[in-house]
C-alpha cells in the first residue's frame, strides 16, 4: 500500500506542495551531486591517463606526465566540450565525434601532446585545429596566450563562443587556413597541430621560436598512431622526433 | 515451369546487385566493411532454401506466383535496403571504442538479407518447380549471372552508381513480369510504375549517396569555398575533383621541414570518397614546381643526370612534373586506371611542358604487365609510393612482389636506378616489407649482395629507397649525404654506413629503420623476419599481399595496448575476413540448417542425407575456392582486380552453365558405363594440376597482347575447367530430386551458404599459404565430392 501523501488523487493540493518543497530541498543536493560526479569522473580519468602513461615509449621527461598538466586535466570540464549526446562518455579515455567528421582526441593523447610541448607560464602557443576547443582550454591555464585556428567555420564559431562563455580569456580563435600559421600572433614557443597532414608545413616551422616545440599526431580519425615532436634549437636548427604513444616492442622476446 | 529467361534475368540482377553493393559501400563507408556486410547478405541464398522447404506445398502448386512475388520483393528491396542501410549511423572507425556500434552493423545485415533472400528464392523455386530440369535451370541461372557480372561493369562506365541501383530494381521487375501468370501480371507492372514514380519524385537526399562524415571528400567539402568541380563515374572508382580556393590542397608527402618553396594551388582528386591524388595547377611555370626538389624522391636526380624516366602508376602526375622540373631526357608515364590517366592527359594538354622539356608519353597499362612486355630500358624507374593502408591488406598487388620488382629492375640500363617510397609507419612495417621484397627481387636477378646496391633516406613521413643496377659508388654516397644534409633528411642505408650516421635529424628512440635495413639486407634476414611481430617477409606472386603485415600472435598484445594507441596498429584486413568466416559459419548454421531439423524426414535415409549434405557443401566450397584463386591469379594477367573479377566470374559462370546443360546428355551417353561425376571431377583435378604448372609461362608469353585478346585468352583458359565444374551440381540435384524433391531447394541453400564460407576461407588461405594452395584444396574437394554422392539407388527410408 502506498503512503497517503503520495496519493495525489485524494490530496492533490497538499501532494503538489509536498513534492515542490521536497524538490526545492534537494536542488542544492543535486548540484553538489553533479559537481561530485564530474570531479570524480575527472579524477578517475586522470588516473587512467597516468596508467596509460606508463606504457609510453620512454618519450616523457622523467618517465611521467608533468603534474602541472595532470592538474589542468583534472580541472578542465571536458563534458562541456562534447556534444550533449556524448556527455555521459566525456571522461572515458576515448576519442568522441564532435560533428563535421572531426573528433575530440582521447584525454590521454591530449595530456601527452600538452606534456610534449613542455608549456611554460609565459609561453605563446599556436593551435592548428580548434575543434571543440578542449585542447585550447587545457593549454589556457598553462601558458600566457593561446592562438587557435580552425578551418571549419561552424566548429570554430562554436568553440570560440564556448571558450568565451567558460572564461578562457587568453584564447583567441580564428577561422582560417592553418597552413600558413598566424604570423601576427607569433613567433611561438609551442605549436600543437591536431589535424594531420602528409608533411609538416614549413611556414609553421618558420614561426617557431628558437627553443620552441611543435607536436603533430599522425593517424586516422579515432586512431592516433604516432606523434611527431619538432624542436628548434637555440641556434635555429630543426630536429624532429617520432614518438609512439604505445610501448610496443616489434620483436618477439628471445624466450618466445 | 518457370520461363528460362526470367531465371536468367533475376540471376543477372542478383549478381549485378552484389558487385554494385561492393562499389556503393566502398564509396559511403570503407572496403572491409563492404566485404562483411555483403557476405552475410549472401546467406540469403541459404535462407531461401529453408523457406522453400518450409513452404513446400505452395512451392509445388503455384511456383510462378511465388516467383513473381519474390522477384517483386527483390525489385523493391534491392534499392530500398541500400538506401535504408546508408541511413544507419554505423561508424566502422569507432568500433574499437564503442563495440555497441556493432548492433548497427547487425541492422545493416538484416536489411541486406531481404533482397538476397528474395532473389535467391526465385532461383530456388525454379529448381523446385514441377518438371524442372536441374541442368537447364542451372544453365540459365549461370548464364544470367555471367551477364549480370559483365553488364554491371559496363553500366558503371556510363551510369552513376545510384542509377545502377535503379537498373537492378528494373531487372527484378522484368523478371517478375516475365514469370507472372497472366492474371497477376498487372501487379508487378503497377508496382514498377509506382516505384519508378516514387524514385523520380523522392527528395534528393533520400536517393543520393550519403558519405560517412569521416571520409576525406566529406571533410574537404566542409571547408569554406570548397566545391565539387566534377564527378566521373567509372567501373574502377567514382572520381570527384574538388577545388578549394580559400584553403588550397597541399599534397607533398615527405616535404622537407625547411623547404623554401611550397606547392602551387592543387585540385584534390578523390576516389570513392577517399583522397587519392592532387593535380598541381602550375600554369606551365617550372618555378612553381620547385618544392618537388625538396622531397626525398628528388635524390634520384642527384644520382643520375637528365635521365630517361619511367613513372609507374603516374596518377595525378606529380612524379611526372618532378621529371619535367628536373629536365629528364624522356618521360614515360603509365597508369592502369583509364580515368586517372585521362585526368593527367587533360592536365598536360591544358598546361604543356615548357619548350626544351620532354613531352610525357602517357600509356594506359597495368604497370607490371607494361614492364613484362616492355622492349626498352630506362635510367630511372619510379614505383608508386606505398602507404600503410589497413583496408588494403586483402588486395592482390603484383607490382610489389619479388617477381614484380625484379621485372622493374631488369628494365634498368646499367647504372640506372629503381626508386621506391614508403610511408614511415611506426613500428616500421611497410618500409621493412618493401626492402625485404626488393632484396628478394635483386637476389632473383642474380645480385649476390643487394646491400651494396641500395641507398635509402628518410623524411619525417616517408622513406625512399634507391636500388642501382650496379654497385653504389663513392660519388653516389657523397650525393646522398649532401642531399640529406641540405634538406634535413636522415640517411637510412648506404654500403658501409655506420650506425652513428643514422637518426641524426629525425630522431627516434632507436635508429630502428637503419637497424632493420641492416638486418633485412644481411645474413640474419630470415631470423629477423621470423622474430618480427608483423609479417614483413617478401611478397611473392604466390602470396601477392604486400599490404598484409598482420600476424595473429601480435594481436593479444595490441588489443591489450589498445587504449594507449595499440589499436591503431592493428591491420584490419585479416581479422575482418576471419570474423566474416566465423559469422558465415554461425549464421549459416543458424539460418539454414537449424530450421530444417526434422522437416526433411522424407524418403531418404539419414546416412544418404548426410552424404548429400556433405556433397553439396563440398561443391559450394570447391567452386568458390577455384574461382577465387583464379580471380586472384588473373589480376596479374588482366591488370586490375575489377577486370579479373568480371572476366573470370563471367567465364566461370557461362562455361559452367554450358557444362551444366551438357551434364544430362553426357550421363545419357555414358549409359552407366562410367559415372559422369567421376569424369567431371577427374578432369577438374587434372586441369588444375596442369594450369598450376603452366600458368606463369602462359601469362609471360601472352602479356604483350592487347587487352581484348588477353580477355579472349583468359576465357579460353577458363573454358575447359569451368565446363567440367558446371557438371557436379546438376548431376547431384537430379539424383537428390529423384530421391526426394524436397531436398532440392535445401541443397541449393546449402550450396549457397557453403559459397559464403568459401569466399572468406579462400581469401584467408591465399593470404597465409598462397594462391596455389587454395587451388589445390579446391581440386581436392572436387576429388572428394566424386566419392561422396550416394549412388542412383541409394538406401532409402521408403
Amino acid at each position: 500500500m502506498r503512503p497517503m501523501w503520495f496519493d495525489m488523487t485524494r490530496y492533490p493540493g497538499k501532494a503538489m506542495r509536498g513534492v515542490a518543497i521536497a524538490l526545492a530541498c534537494t536542488l542544492p543536493l543535486q548540484t553538489v551531486r553533479a559537481q561530485t560526479w564530474d570531479v570524480a569522473a575527472r579524477t578517475e580519468m586522470v588516473r587512467t591517463i597516468e596508467d596509460h602513461a606508463r606504457y609510453t615509449a620512454g618519450s616523457l621527461e622523467g618517465g611521467r606526465l608533468s603534474p602541472r598538466v595532470l592538474d589542468v586535466m583534472r580541472r578542465v570540464e571536458r563534458h562541456l566540450f562534447v556534444p550533449d549526446r556524448h556527455r555521459a562518455r566525456a571522461y572515458a579515455d576515448r576519442p568522441l565525434s564532435i560533428g563535421h567528421g572531426q573528433t575530440i582526441s582521447q584525454p590521454f593523447i591530449v595530456a601527452l601532446m600538452t606534456d610534449l610541448l613542455a608549456p611554460e607560464p609565459d609561453d605563446t602557443v599556436l593551435e592548428i585545429g580548434t575543434g571543440s576547443g578542449y585542447q585550447a582550454a587545457v593549454l589556457s591555464p598553462l601558458v600566457e596566450r593561446v592562438c587557435s585556428i580552425e578551418i571549419i567555420p561552424a566548429l570554430g564559431a562554436a568553440a570560440a563562443a564556448r571558450l568565451a562563455r567558460l572564461g578562457y580569456r587568453n584564447v583567441t580563435v580564428r577561422i582560417a587556413d592553418g597552413y600558413h600559421g598566424w604570423p601576427d600572433c607569433g613567433p611561438f614557443d609551442g605549436i600543437v597541430v591536431t589535424a594531420a597532414a602528409d608533411h609538416v608545413p614549413p611556414p609553421l616551422v618558420a614561426q617557431l621560436k628558437p627553443g620552441g616545440r611543435m607536436v603533430i599526431p599522425v593517424g586516422r580519425p579515432f586512431a592516433t598512431q604516432f606523434l611527431i615532436l619538432v624542436e628548434k634549437t637555440k641556434a635555429g636548427e630543426v630536429h624532429s622526433r617520432q614518438i609512439l604513444p604505445v610501448r610496443f616492442v616489434p620483436f618477439r622476446r628471445a624466450a618466445e | 515451369m518457370i520461363p528460362p529467361v526470367a531465371i536468367a534475368v533475376i540471376s543477372a540482377a542478383i549478381l549485378a546487385y552484389e558487385v554494385l553493393l561492393v562499389r556503393l559501400f566502398a564509396i559511403v563507408q570503407w572496403h572491409h566493411f563492404a566485404f562483411m556486410a555483403i557476405s552475410v547478405a549472401l546467406l540469403g541464398f541459404g535462407v531461401s532454401g529453408t523457406l522453400i522447404v518450409l513452404l513446400r506445398d505452395p512451392a509445388e502448386r503455384i511456383p510462378r506466383t511465388l516467383f513473381t512475388a519474390s522477384a517483386t520483393v527483390f525489385a523493391l528491396a534491392a534499392p530500398g535496403a541500400f538506401l535504408l542501410a546508408q541511413q544507419v549511423p554505423f561508424n566502422a572507425l569507432e568500433v574499437v571504442w564503442a563495440p555497441a556500434g556493432l548492433l548497427f552493423l547487425a541492422l545493416i545485415y538484416a536489411l541486406l538479407l531481404v533482397p538476397f533472400t528474395a532473389g535467391a528464392s526465385c532461383v530456388g523455386l525454379a529448381f523446385r518447380a514441377p518438371g524442372a530440369r536441374a541442368g537447364r535451370v542451372y544453365l540459365w541461372n549461370l548464364l544470367g549471372s555471367g551477364a549480370g557480372a559483365l553488364g554491371i561493369v559496363g553500366a558503371l562506365f556510363v551510369l552513376p552508381p545510384v542509377a545502377c541501383l535503379g537498373l537492378v530494381g528494373a531487372l527484378g521487375f522484368t523478371a517478375a513480369l516475365l514469370a507472372a501468370p497472366r492474371r497477376l501480371a498487372v501487379l508487378p507492372a503497377l508496382l514498377a510504375a509506382l516505384a519508378a514514380g516514387g524514385w523520380a519524385n523522392a527528395p534528393a537526399h533520400w536517393t543520393e549517396l550519403r558519405l560517412s562524415e569521416f571520409k576525406g571528400l566529406t571533410q574537404a567539402l566542409a571547408v569554406r569555398d570548397a566545391r565539387l568541380v566534377e564527378t566521373r563515374s567509372g567501373p574502377l572508382a567514382l572520381l570527384s575533383l574538388v577545388e578549394s580556393p580559400s584553403v588550397p590542397f597541399r599534397h607533398a608527402p615527405g616535404l622537407s621541414l625547411t623547404a623554401p618553396a611550397l606547392p602551387p594551388a592543387q585540385l584534390g582528386v578523390f576516389a570513392n570518397g577517399s583522397f587519392a591524388e592532387a593535380i598541381d595547377l602550375w600554369g606551365g611555370d617550372v618555378a612553381a614546381l620547385a618544392y618537388l626538389d625538396h622531397v626525398p624522391e628528388a635524390l634520384a636526380y642527384r644520382l643520375t643526370r637528365r635521365p630517361e624516366v619511367l613513372v609507374l602508376e603516374a596518377g595525378g602526375g606529380q612524379a611526372v612534373l618532378q621529371a619535367i622540373m628536373q629536365r629528364a631526357g624522356r618521360i614515360d608515364a603509365v597508369d592502369g586506371n583509364p580515368q586517372m590517366l585521362e585526368l593527367m592527359a587533360e592536365a598536360f594538354a591544358a598546361t604543356p611542358p615548357p619548350l626544351g622539356s620532354a613531352e610525357p608519353q602517357v600509356t594506359l597499362a597495368d604497370p607490371r604487365r607494361f614492364l613484362t612486355a616492355a622492349r626498352r630500358e630506362w635510367n630511372l624507374i619510379r614505383l608508386p609510393p606505398v602507404a600503410a593502408a589497413p583496408a588494403r591488406g586483402l588486395n592482390e598487388d603484383f607490382l610489389f612482389t619479388a617477381e614484380g620488382l625484379s621485372s622493374a629492375h631488369a628494365r634498368l640500363r646499367p647504372g640506372g636506378w629503381l626508386s621506391a617510397t614508403a610511408e614511415t609507419d611506426l613500428p616500421p612495417r611497410i618500409a621493412f616489407k618493401l626492402i625485404a621484397t626488393l632484396d628478394a627481387a635483386l637476389r632473383a636477378e642474380g645480385v649476390a649482395d643487394p646491400a651494396r646496391h641500395i641507398l635509402a633516406i628518410r623524411s619525417l613521413t616517408s622513406l625512399s629507397i634507391f636500388a642501382k643496377r650496379g654497385a653504389v659508388g663513392p660519388a653516389d654516397i657523397a650525393a646522398a649525404k649532401a642531399f640529406a644534409e641540405t634538406r634535413g633528411f636522415d640517411l637510412v642505408h648506404y654500403p658501409g654506413m655506420a650506425r652513428t650516421e643514422a637518426n641524426l635529424r629525425i630522431r627516434l628512440a632507436e635508429p630502428v629503420f637503419h637497424d632493420g635495413f641492416r638486418a633485412l639486407l644481411g645474413p640474419a634476414r630470415d631470423s629477423f623476419v621470423a622474430r618480427y611481430k608483423f609479417d614483413i617477409g617478401a611478397a611473392t606472386d604466390a602470396r601477392p599481399y604486400f599490404h598484409d603485415v598482420f600476424r595473429w600472435r601480435a594481436l593479444p598484445e595490441l588489443v591489450a595496448l589498445g587504449p594507449t594507441g595499440g589499436a591503431a596498429l592493428i591491420e584490419l584486413g585479416e581479422p575482418i575476413v576471419t570474423a566474416t568466416l566465423v559469422q558465415a559459419l554461425v549464421l549459416g548454421a543458424a539460418l539454414v540448417l537449424l530450421p530444417l531439423r526434422g522437416r526433411l524426414a522424407g524418403r531418404v535415409s539419414r546416412a544418404s542425407a548426410w552424404r548429400f549434405g556433405l556433397y553439396f557443401t563440398a561443391l559450394g566450397l570447391a567452386f568458390l575456392f577455384i574461382e577465387i584463386a583464379w580471380i586472384q591469379r588473373f589480376v596479374l594477367f588482366l591488370g586490375h582486380p575489377l577486370y579479373a573479377v568480371s572476366v573470370v566470374l563471367t567465364g566461370f559462370l557461362v562455361f559452367a552453365g554450358l557444362g551444366a546443360a551438357a551434364s544430362a546428355p553426357l550421363e545419357h551417353r555414358l549409359a552407366g558405363r562410367l559415372s559422369p561425376l567421376i569424369v567431371a571431377c577427374g578432369a577438374i583435378v587434372a586441369l588444375t594440376l596442369i594450369y598450376l604448372a603452366l600458368l606463369p609461362e602462359i601469362f609471360a608469353a601472352l602479356a604483350g597482347l592487347p587487352a581484348a585478346l588477353r580477355v579472349l585468352a583468359a576465357l579460353g583458359l577458363i573454358a575447359p575447367l569451368a565446363f567440367f565444374m558446371g557438371m557436379p551440381f546438376p548431376l547431384g540435384l537430379e539424383r537428390i530430386g529423384r530421391a526426394d524433391a524436397d531436398f532440392v531447394p535445401w541443397a541449393w541453400g546449402l550450396n549457397g551458404s557453403a559459397s559464403v564460407v568459401s569466399a572468406a576461407a579462400a581469401t584467408l588461405i591465399s593470404m597465409n599459404f598462397g594462391i596455389p594452395t587454395t587451388l589445390l584444396i579446391g581440386a581436392a574437394l572436387y576429388g572428394a565430392a566424386a566419392f561422396l554422392l550416394p549412388g542412383p539407388h541409394a538406401p532409402s527410408n521408403g
